[in-house]
């Protein structure tokens, strides 16, 4: 008995970005390969043109008006996943832009790292617009397998340690996610995010395998979005992999996966928004008060942004928990004011300690030695504790307001006073670098592009923090999902 | 014909055994083999349920597939990541990798 099975049609222009990543990724891998003496400069203006390429026809996306779906449903072409594409292929430019510099002064020829930054773009820029949870979770395994790898892309012995810890708890948390897909699909007879939406809108035998289902992908995102209990690679991770490579993924994991998490919840499992909403609520207070109380307690500035980057999937999960057409605008709104400063800040970063001087102590007096870079660290640890005139003001405003007027105002007292806790540990940071005296002889790197590469999310920040109405007034329509 | 309950509680059990491996073992290698258990234990039940719902376009059983392929490729990274490992620190006990912590 075997149905008849017509073709479905093939509409490739919604995935075009994506053919061109993957696509541009794997001619940069056999360009490496015929012409071994091609230069890391030329890999990286290759890459440029081809996140920029992907870049224009995201652009011209934004005005699609065919199907919802392209591909047999597989692919949402809706706004959201466009604004999202935008934001990730940004954060992929200048991560690509890190990288280059990191290995060029170590002085290192690894071309194999645009190919995996492309790769692991493309599974992003998929995730964001999944509309089916088979291809959300082979876009979240493009991204984590070329991630793991970028995660030990150093001679250091702690890059691979930071490796294997990310890849053993990855890939135990996609068994878990593997397994809510199952479990939807068993309940629902559909792998769709639509098709899943309409089955449990109506009277469904499958509600309790349901919601075990919506758990257990919880739990998956979780992991990827680093939410306490879910968290404890962040730190390792984040500490132990190249620097430049953390720039990239704290800032494009989180969005790519927040995406999906926003997608899956507040369209396939929108029917149970009564039931799911507690959990994230709980889900998201733990989260702020862990990351904000334990990144007090850290002497490395890469695990302090990873406890910080833990704190602020909480406040992220404050706004999704709000399961509206606010919350989603208010959390996307977030990603994109997140995905700014930590960019920046691990920019900084790389450029004041690259891998080997993390240690907190060595920021003391940065300010006199170089006070652009001080000056630039200390805007985006301000947007990190979400201080005006910033974006990250803006977007915990956001946030706040979108959970109380869904009525969740308990969430947002835990909310605030974890916020007070963050902006100790920011200010801190900010004390050591302007009032200290420099301990020892700290040589930030001068190099001219990676400057100028950590002034574009800057500039972005500050504008976003006094004119937020550019990115929420994309988000009245970014904000819809269709399917 | 098995009937479906057995199948699911098969695939727990097979899945639950996976997530007991990764928790108790020390060897990156057992765990890695322990991880498989659990994505297969998946497949198990994305069979059973494609042919419990008599899905016309067989979906669960494409999906199957699907995630036989991602399990060889994560396996193929997952053992690189573990030879890395080794030569760096000539052992595999994941208790004995312990550079990193707070």
């Amino acid at each position: 008995m075997i149905a008849q099975i017509s073709p479905p049609e093939l509409d490739f222009l919604p995935v075009a970005p994506e053919l061109v990543l993957a696509g541009g990724g794997m001619a940069i891998m056999l360009a490496e390969a015929a012409l071994p003496r091609v230069t890391s400069r030329v890999l990286l203006i290759a890459s440029l043109l081809i996140v920029a390429g992907a870049a224009g026809i995201t652009v011209a996306l934004w005005g699609w008006d065919g199907e919802p779906t392209v591909l047999a449903g597989m692919v949402a072409t809706d706004r959201f996943a466009v604004l999202i594409r935008g934001v990730l292929l940004a954060v992929a430019a200048i991560g690509a832009v890190y990288g280059h510099h990191q290995f060029d002064r170590a002085g290192e020829r690894r071309p194999e790292f645009f190919p995996l930054l492309l790769f692991a773009t493309t599974g992003m820029t998929l995730i964001a617009a999944a509309s089916d949870l088979i291809l959300t979770f082979l876009a979240l395994e493009i991204l984590s397998l070329s991630l793991y790898v970028l995660a030990g892309f150093s001679r250091r012995v702690t890059a691979s340690e930071a490796s294997m810890k990310y890849f053993l708890l990855g890939a135990f948390s996609s068994a878990f996610f593997l397994y809510g897909v199952a479990l939807a699909y068993g309940a629902t007879g559909t792998t769709s995010i639509g098709g899943i939406a309409r089955a449990l809108s109506g009277p469904s035998e499958g509600l309790p395998l349901a919601m075990v289902a919506a758990a257990l992908l919880a739990v998956g995102f979780s992991f990827k979005v680093a939410a306490v209990p879910f968290h404890m690679w962040t730190p390792d991770v984040y500490q132990g992999a190249p620097t430049a490579v953390v720039g990239f993924m704290s800032a494009a994991t989180k969005v790519a996966a927040f995406a999906a998490l926003i997608r899956v919840f507040n369209v396939a499992f929108l029917p149970l928004s009564w039931d799911w909403t507690p959990i994230v609520g709980v889900l998201a207070a733990v989260t702020m008060v862990v990351g904000s109380l334990l990144a007090i307690a850290q002497t490395d500035v890469k695990r302090m942004l990873a406890y910080s980057s833990i704190a602020h999937a909480g406040f992220i999960l404050t706004g999704v928990m709000a399961a509206n057409q606010e919350g989603i605008a208010s959390a996307t709104f977030y990603l994109v004011a997140y995905a700014l400063m930590i960019v920046g800040a691990f920019g900084v970063v790389l450029l004041v300690s690259g891998d080997e001087r993390t240690s907190l102590s060595s920021y003391a007096g940065l300010a006199v030695r170089s006070p652009l870079l001080a000056a630039l660290l200390s805007l985006f640890l301000l947007s990190l504790a979400g201080i005006p005139p910033t974006a990250g003001f803006m977007a915990k405003v956001s946030v706040f307001r979108a959970a109380v007027d869904a009525g969740h105002t308990w969430v947002v007292i835990v909310a605030v006073l974890a916020s007070v806790v963050a902006a100790f540990f920011y200010l801190r940071v900010i004390v050591l670098v302007y009032m200290k005296e420099p301990e020892e002889e700290l040589q930030p790197d001068r190099s001219p592009l990676p400057a100028l590469t950590v002034a574009v999310p800057a500039v972005a920040t500050l504008v976003l923090g006094v004119f937020p109405g550019l990115v929420f007034g994309l988000l009245e329509t970014a904000s819809i999902f269709r399917w | 014909m098995i009937r479906l309950p057995l199948v699911l509680f098969f695939s727990a059990g097979l899945f639950s055994v996976g997530v007991y491996g990764v928790l108790a073992r020390r060897n990156a290698v057992l765990v890695l083999m322990s991880i498989e258990l659990m994505l297969n234990a998946v497949n198990v039940n994305l069979v059973a349920f494609s042919q419990l719902l008599r899905d016309t376009i067989l979906a669960g059983q494409v999906f199957a597939l699907f995630v036989i392929t991602v399990a060889a490729a994560e396996v193929g990274i997952g053992l690189a990541i573990v030879i890395l490992i080794y030569r760096n620190r000539e052992t595999i006990n994941i208790d004995e990798v312990n550079l990193l912590k707070w």
